[in-house]
């Protein structure tokens, strides 16, 4: 869109926040009784859902059976009310299919898989609303899920999307951003030996301004991790007090 | 039909060999295999051969109405076909994830990457503009589809020419060859993927079967 500024002389992005903050992340364990794992995050005005079940005997298809570890079956999906136009999503189409098969490649690199062979382990993650950065809410929301769910992981895995205006790298862009054809950079990582589970890029940037554009990413993920960390540890306080009780 | 699954002392060789620098057909760590490119008769029709493995793309064009959140640009559509032609692993008709990995690869790359002027493509704001079709084909698949796959549909779209439109008032008028000389797309550079898996630390590139 012309004449939208996203990032201002001053350093201000169009909802008030600076080039390297985060929006604000709420999150909540452990929202559902019935499923093995549950968490629901709000980063800014996008709010996902994710559901754990495992790890359980493979259901569907027997032949996917892996011997020697177990299967992650992960979908995404968006509520037909998430986007500003209602619109009904078909659930076997091809960008649900894709960002689904990257949250199992992003997770099967963090889950111990090891240790359960010839099982399944099931992530549902659900887009109540979208307002950017959607692939970087689930990653989030499915750690917390996976954590719940009290499967072993090597690390959390935190994500983030990362744009570049104007020479300076924008730290997990909303909607407006992300559609106003810059270019942008989602990173999920494991922030404790800092390696890269998932890295997606889409449109163009000049190969010199990759190195920063990771760097901020990488910085912004650890940030991620801090609040992830602190939800938690919470969780873990209220859930210890209750049983105390 | 499954893939056949490689056996231990395959696989263990293959790792073995990569730790050394040595790959199965010789090559070095970060060597391309030969590509060849020839063209079809028609125009946007081109092969190119990566090694073995071999992929087809045909560009085609067709006067649609436009999508309604942007009325003056054109429709860019690819599709890229896994026919059990190219391997027995490939079911007809199934979309397995390979092919939905590859089909949104192909529309990362260039519809994301904007590529092609999409508002060159425009005939009447809102109501006709063309829809540019680009159709891969595998024909055997040897490896890095995606790389063979990228240049195919990169070298069609260069290749291809679509009819010249002239409008009077109310009327469009599409030109066949024999009156006006076909026109190429606009097109602004050229994007090529490259696949570069790594193997516990060891990196090479263009992976091959």
């Amino acid at each position: 869109m012309a004449g939208l500024e996203l990032l201002s002389d001053q350093g201000y992005r169009l909802d008030g926040r600076k080039a390297t903050e985060l929006r604000k992340v709420q999150a909540r364990m452990g929202v559902f009784a019935q499923a093995d794992g549950s968490a629901y995050i709000e980063q800014g005005n996008t709010k996902a859902l994710a559901v754990v079940y495992g790890p359980h005997e493979m259901r569907g298809a027997r032949s996917r059976t892996l011997h020697d570890r177990a299967v992650i079956n992960c979908q995404y999906s968006m509520a037909t009310f998430s986007t500003a136009e209602r619109k009904r999503r078909p659930h076997g189409d091809k960008k649900s299919t894709e960002m689904s098969l990257h949250l199992k490649q992003t997770f099967e690199a963090a889950i111990l898989t090891q240790l359960y062979p010839r099982s399944q382990i099931d992530i549902f993650v659900k887009i109540l609303q979208s307002d950017g950065g959607n692939y970087s809410v689930c990653v989030n929301a499915a750690t917390l899920a996976v954590i719940d769910a009290g499967i072993p992981m090597r690390d959390y895995v935190c994500a983030c999307t990362v744009g570049f205006v104007d020479e300076t790298p924008l730290a997990d862009l909303c909607y407006t951003e992300e559609s106003g054809g810059v270019s942008s950079l989602a990173l999920a990582l494991l922030p404790r030996g800092g390696q890269i589970a998932l890295l997606q890029m889409d449109a163009r940037l000049h190969q010199d301004h990759l190195e920063t554009m990771m760097e901020a990413a990488m910085t912004a993920c650890k940030g991620v991790s801090k609040v992830l960390d602190e939800v938690v540890r919470q969780h873990l306080q209220e859930a210890s007090a209750l049983s105390r009780d | 039909m499954k893939d056949t699954p490689l056996s231990n002392c395959e696989r263990d060789f293959l790792l073995k060999a990569i730790e050394e620098k040595k790959r199965l057909d010789g090559r070095q760590t970060y060597d391309y295999r030969n590509i060849k490119i020839t063209f079809g008769t028609d125009y946007g029709c081109c092969f190119v051969d990566l090694g073995k493995t071999r992929v087809m793309a045909q560009v085609s064009c067709e006067l649609v109405a436009p999508k309604e959140t942007r009325p003056n640009e054109g429709v860019l559509f690819f599709n890229i076909e896994l026919s059990p032609m190219a391997s027995p692993a490939f079911e007809q008709g199934r979309q397995s994830e390979l092919s939905v990995k590859l089909n949104r690869q192909l529309e990362r790359c260039f519809r994301n990457s904007k590529c092609i002027d999409t508002e060159s493509l425009c005939v009447v704001s809102g109501e006709k503009v063309w829809q540019i079709r680009v159709d891969v084909h595998t024909l055997n698949h040897d490896g890095n589809l995606m790389d063979a796959a990228s240049i195919a549909a990169i070298t069609a779209l260069c290749h291809f020419r679509r009819p010249d439109v002239s409008i009077q008032g109310e009327d469009i008028t599409v030109y066949t060859p024999e009156e006006r000389d076909p026109i190429p797309l606009s097109i602004y550079h050229m994007p090529i993927s490259s696949a570069s898996p790594s193997f516990n630390r060891e990196r090479i590139c263009c992976g091959s079967m």
